[in-house]
């Protein structure tokens, strides 16, 4: 049985009349250990299905089961990055930290709490800034502060979602190094929704494009089979991942173009003119 | 990094900042672009408090004119024309009983404050005295169980200033501890909040004498046993109710306004309710809460007026209502001063309430 499962999950929202159906049939399994990308294009639904996975949403119909167990609310075995950090701006780098490994470990002592969350700081080497608020922080340095407080809490799994968007091509870099160091350490499972197919196929095992919405659904799989640790400046003489690159760009390219011409279906406008449009002059 | 703490940073944060350009033009630190500044921020504030005396001045002037003029014609035409000389004589003498009664000058209205300085010296040292006289009496009547005798004088201006000021704080505390705890719950629960808003919306336009009146129903039944005086019990009640709608209203919308990402947040970390509430949804909506206090307070200063010269409380309200009734020589400008009294505690509330609002508030998209 696959690690976490999604089976034939549909998200409307709104009511009858005025409903959107946003995601439409989504299969996906993960196994343990795997790192899995998806891919798309921006508003095609790819926080919603997150959302359903770490349970802040649920879904309209299927069912999302993790470790066989239908997902029913957040869970601590699911640690979220979220795009926008959502670091408390009242609290310091360590006391966001120590808010959620508080609420993972309750039956630790404070000082075994204060271990944690130092070793957690130490490891996104923020040390010197424990002591911050968000705002004195710069964007790379806030998310590496969210990447903390999601692992603190040990999750067995780590979603994230598109977690490096905001951030400049050379820190987004950076920060994919040291989260997949973080995650080589103890392999554990990571979903990682992304806009970036460099990106993906830099950092994961699999992936597999989420057709726009409305009514998105999951594409085809590409395996990316490169050995780990990956480097960056030898990738690109990867034939095999030159191979896979291209075949994922052109199926997205292939549904852009298919969702472009759809639009340009013809809307035949009804011949108005206003009642008394001569009148008025 | 620990950041220094210069006045300069305090008087900005305060909202004074006039006042370290003030100090740089003393110790000549000004550049030519601080000298346009400094023209803007100090010269001109200066030159219109100037303007404002000398039109104050001129106006207070031509009342006085127009009301001895009338005082003269009017003896001319009553009593004839000795009379009217005997009271153009008394007029131009300055003599109390016949002093055209009017808009006072900026020079009385000093000499009006400068009087009640000195009488309130005068007051003290009675106190004083009379605390001193009776300390071995009172000593003895505490001893016997009596309760111990008390000065019983008139209180002088400041006496009442301080008067005035607690009413306003028991008031103002009044309102944060209902106004506080209830805007949460409406905040929380929109069941609450239907409840609750037709009561709101109903109440919060009525004015201060209306609740004055409402709480001197209800209080007086209820202390109908004792024979203390309820006036201070009843204008803090008043004041408070009066003032607690903007923070009631500002709670509640700050409350149910939490960014939905902290909420998210608050979700995926699985806070218990309680954690919730006191470590994501009350720290984030505290700007809201404080310009809420910030309103509540100044309308508090600005009621407690009304409503003390209603409630007979000892307080600047009962002053100003005091001195329009006596109606001797100075009383007009008596009344000035405590306008202006009232106008700078108003003013320096108002600040402090800025103060402690700037240091809570936090930009919304910091965490973001």
């Amino acid at each position: 049985m696959a690690y976490l499962e999604l089976n034939n999950i549909n998200k409307t929202y709104g009511e009858s009349d005025s409903a959107t159906q946003v995601l439409s049939n989504i299969n996906l399994s993960i196994e343990e250990g795997e790192f899995v990308a998806i891919v798309g294009f921006t508003g095609s639904g790819k926080t919603t299905l997150v959302n359903l996975i770490n349970g802040l949403l649920e879904p309209t119909s299927g069912e999302v089961l993790f470790k066989g167990e239908p997902v029913s609310g957040t869970s601590h075995e699911r640690g979220v990055i979220f795009q926008n950090y959502s670091l408390l701006p009242w609290l310091t780098v360590g006391q966001n930290i120590l808010m959620a490994v508080k609420e993972a470990f309750p039956k630790k002592s404070k000082v075994e709490l204060n271990e944690i969350v130092a070793d957690y700081v130490e490891m996104v080497s923020l040390t010197p800034a424990i002591n911050k608020r968000p705002k004195e922080l710069s964007g790379g340095m806030r998310q590496r502060v969210a990447v903390a407080r999601a692992l603190a809490m040990k999750p067995e799994m780590i979603i994230m979602d598109e977690p490096l968007g905001a951030l400049d091509a050379l820190t987004r870099g950076n920060l994919q190094d040291e989260i997949l160091n973080i995650w080589g350490k103890d392999k554990r499972t990571a979903l990682l929704i992304t806009n970036d197919v460099d990106e993906g196929l830099y950092m994961a095992d699999r992936i597999i494009p989420l057709k726009p919405g409305p009514k998105a659904t999951l594409g085809p799989e590409f395996r990316i089979d490169i050995e780990r640790p990956r480097d960056k400046t030898e990738l690109n003489d990867n034939p095999s991942y030159k191979k896979t690159r291209n075949a994922i760009i052109e199926y997205l390219m292939d549904i852009g173009n298919a969702r472009k011409s759809e639009a340009k279906a013809e809307i035949i406008l009804p011949d108005l003119t206003p009642k008394d449009f001569v009148n008025q002059f | 990094m620990k950041q220094s703490i210069t006045l300069g940073k305090v008087t900005k944060f305060m909202g004074l900042g006039f006042l370290s350009t003030l100090k740089d033009l003393f110790t000549g630190k000004l550049g030519k672009e601080d000298f346009k500044n400094f023209l803007r921020k100090a010269v001109v504030p200066l030159a219109s408090i100037l303007l404002f005396i000398g039109l104050w001045h001129a106006g207070a002037k031509a009342l006085y004119n127009r009301e001895a003029n009338f005082k003269i014609e009017k003896a001319l035409t009553d009593q004839g024309e000795t009379a009217a000389e005997a009271m153009r004589a008394c007029i131009a003498s300055g003599d109390v009983s016949c002093k055209p009664n009017t808009l006072p000058s900026p020079g009385q209205v000093w000499d009006s404050y400068k009087s009640l300085l000195r009488d309130h010296n005068i007051i003290s040292a009675d106190k004083a005295a009379f605390i001193q006289k009776t300390a071995a009496l009172n000593a003895k009547r505490i001893a016997a169980g009596k309760a111990a005798i008390t000065y019983t004088g008139r209180p002088s201006f400041i006496d009442q200033i301080i008067m005035s000021l607690k009413t306003v704080f028991a008031g103002f505390l009044l309102a944060l501890v209902i106004a506080i705890p209830l805007g949460i719950f409406i905040g929380l629960s929109p069941t609450l909040k239907s409840a609750f808003n037709w009561f709101i919306q109903i109440f919060k336009p009525v004015s201060p004498v209306v609740w004055y009146l409402l709480v001197f129903m209800i209080v007086k039944t209820i202390l109908i046993d004792s024979n203390d005086d309820s006036s201070f019990i009843i204008s803090f009640i008043s004041v408070g109710l009066c003032s607690m709608w903007a923070t009631l209203v500002n709670t509640a919308m700050g409350v149910s306004s939490v960014d939905k990402d902290y909420i998210n947040v608050a979700k995926v970390l699985k806070l218990g309710p309680f954690q919730k509430v006191f470590k994501v949804i009350l720290p984030s909506s505290l700007p809201l809460i404080f310009t809420g206090l910030k309103i509540t307070l100044s309308v508090a200063w600005m009621v407690l007026i009304a409503i003390e010269l209603l409630a007979q409380s000892p307080g600047l309200g009962l002053f100003v209502w005091e001195e329009f009734q006596n109606g001797a020589n100075d009383s007009n400008s008596k009344i000035i001063v405590a306008m202006f009294v009232i106008g700078i505690i108003g003013f320096l509330l108002d600040r402090i309430m800025l103060t402690i609002q700037n240091a809570v508030s936090f930009d919304k998209n910091e965490g973001i």
